[in-house]
C-alpha cells in the first residue's frame, strides 16, 4: 500500500520541460495527491501562466511517471488558490539559479525591476545588480530577459507572480 | 434558462480574446523586433489559456458531448460575439500597440470585477488572469507612451491608428441582454460604469504620450450582436480550417 508522501516522492521525478532542473513538486504545481477507492489517484496541479504549453506535457508525464510504479491515475487542472512564485521552494529558487535562471524578487521590487525604476535583479555571471531589463517577455510565458550591464551577459529572469 | 444564459454570457467574455489572440498569433515570427515579436506571441498565448477556461466552463453547461473545442470553432460568423475591436488587422505595428491598449484596459478592469463575481469558477478564472492582464497593459502603455512621444514619424503613425481604431470601442461597452442579466445578478459588471472609467484612463495614457483622442466620432457597434466587419470572415476560414476539414481532430 502506497502513501501519499509515495506518491509524491514520485512525482519529484516529474519536471517542467522548459525547465528540468525544476521539478514539479519544487515548483509547487501540485496542488493535491488524493487517493480514491479503486486504488488509484487523482493528481490536481495548478497552471503558473494560463496559456503554457508545458502543463498538457507536464499532466502527461505525471501520468507516465506514475504507471512506470504500476500507478493509476488522473490529473485534473484546477484554477483555485491562483498560482504565485511564493510556492516556489527554497530548493526550487536554488535549482533555478544553478540552472542561470534569476529566482522571483519580491512583487514590489519585481514591479521597479520590470519597469526599468530600479536595479534588484542579481547577475548570475558576476552577481551585479546593474542589471537592465531587456524585455517583459522572454524564452517562456514564466520569464524576462535581462542583460548585465557590467559583465554583458544576457540572462533570465524568473517573473514574481502574486 | 439561467444556465443557457450564463453559458452565452460566459461565451461572449471569451470572444474577444480569442478573436485578438489569433490576430496576435499572426505576428509570430513577423514582429518587428526579435523582443516584441516574443511579447506579442506571450500575450497571444495568455489570451488563448484564458479563453479555454471560459470555453471548458461554456462546454461543461451545454453539458453532453460538447467540448472546448466545439464551442471555439465551431460556430457560424453571427454566432460570435466579440467586439468589433479586436478583428481589425494588423495594419502596421502602431495599430497593434493601439488596439491592444484599448482592449487591455477594458479587460484590466473586466478582471477587477469579475474576481468579485457571484459566480465561483468565473470568479477564479479572473483571479488567474488579472495578474496576466496586468503584465499586458504595462507592455502596451508603455508602447503608447514610447511611439507617441518618440520621432514624428512614430507619433503620426500612432495617432493615424488611434484615429481609426477609437470609433470602435465603444462596441465594447454595448449592453447586451445577457450582460444586462449578469450585472443584475452581480455575475458581471455594469458596463456603464466600466466605461466612464475606461475613457479615463485611456485619456490619462493619452495625455503622457502626446496623442489625442479623436472628437465628434460616430462610433461603429454591432460585433456582439453578430454583425461583424468583412475582416471577420477571414479570420474565421483561417481559424476553423482545421476543424472543418479534420472534424474531431486532435493535436
Amino acid at each position: 500500500m502506497r502513501t501519499i508522501q509515495d506518491i509524491k516522492n514520485i512525482l519529484q521525478s516529474v519536471s517542467d520541460p522548459e525547465i528540468p532542473v525544476l521539478s514539479i513538486m519544487d515548483m509547487g504545481i501540485v496542488q493535491e495527491v488524493e487517493s480514491r477507492p479503486d486504488g488509484s489517484y487523482l493528481i490536481s496541479i495548478i497552471p503558473t501562466y494560463s496559456g503554457c504549453p508545458a502543463m498538457d506535457t507536464i499532466a502527461d508525464d505525471i501520468l507516465i511517471e506514475l504507471s512506470k510504479e504500476g500507478i493509476n491515475a488522473e490529473v485534473k487542472q484546477v484554477l483555485t488558490p491562483p498560482w504565485t512564485t511564493d510556492m516556489i521552494t527554497k530548493k526550487g529558487r536554488k535549482a533555478l539559479e544553478d540552472y542561470g535562471i534569476a529566482a522571483p524578487l519580491e512583487a514590489n521590487a519585481d514591479k521597479a525591476a520590470l519597469r526599468g525604476e530600479a536595479h534588484h535583479v542579481q547577475c548570475l555571471n558576476c552577481g551585479s545588480t546593474n542589471t537592465i531589463m531587456v524585455s517583459q517577455f522572454g524564452s517562456t510565458p514564466c520569464k524576462a530577459l535581462f542583460k548585465c550591464k557590467d559583465c554583458h551577459e544576457p540572462f533570465d529572469y524568473f517573473k514574481c507572480l502574486k | 434558462m439561467d444556465k443557457e444564459r450564463l453559458k452565452n454570457y460566459i461565451i461572449l467574455l471569451g470572444d474577444n480574446s480569442m478573436v485578438l489572440a489569433h490576430r496576435l498569433s499572426e505576428l509570430c515570427g513577423h514582429g518587428p523586433e526579435l523582443e516584441t515579436d516574443i511579447a506579442l506571441t506571450n500575450l497571444s498565448l495568455d489570451l488563448f489559456g484564458q479563453v479555454r477556461y471560459y470555453f471548458q466552463y461554456a462546454a461543461d453547461l451545454a453539458g453532453g458531448d460538447t467540448t472546448e473545442d466545439d464551442v471555439a470553432m465551431l460556430r457560424l460568423e453571427h454566432e460570435y460575439r466579440n467586439a468589433l475591436l479586436v478583428e481589425q488587422p494588423n495594419k502596421d505595428f502602431s495599430y497593434v500597440i493601439a488596439r491592444q491598449f484599448f482592449y487591455d484596459v477594458f479587460h484590466k478592469s473586466l478582471m477587477e470585477s469579475l474576481v468579485n463575481s457571484t459566480d465561483d469558477r468565473l470568479a477564479a478564472i479572473a483571479r488567474k488572469s488579472i495578474k496576466e492582464v496586468a503584465y499586458h497593459l504595462d507592455f502596451s502603455s508603455l508602447w503608447m507612451k514610447r511611439l507617441g512621444d518618440g520621432t514624428d514619424e512614430s507619433n503620426e503613425r500612432l495617432q493615424n491608428a488611434i484615429n481609426e481604431l477609437w470609433p470602435f470601442t465603444m462596441d465594447l461597452f454595448v449592453i447586451t441582454e445577457e450582460e444586462k442579466w449578469a450585472a443584475e445578478n452581480k455575475i458581471g459588471p455594469d458596463l456603464n460604469k466600466m466605461k466612464d472609467l475606461f475613457v479615463q484612463k485611456v485619456e490619462d495614457v493619452c495625455i503622457e504620450a502626446n496623442i489625442a483622442i479623436p472628437e465628434d466620432v460616430v462610433f461603429i457597434n454591432g460585433g456582439k450582436m453578430g454583425r461583424h466587419s468583412e475582416y471577420m470572415g477571414y479570420i474565421l476560414n483561417e481559424f476553423q480550417f482545421m476543424q472543418r476539414t479534420y472534424p474531431n481532430m486532435k493535436w
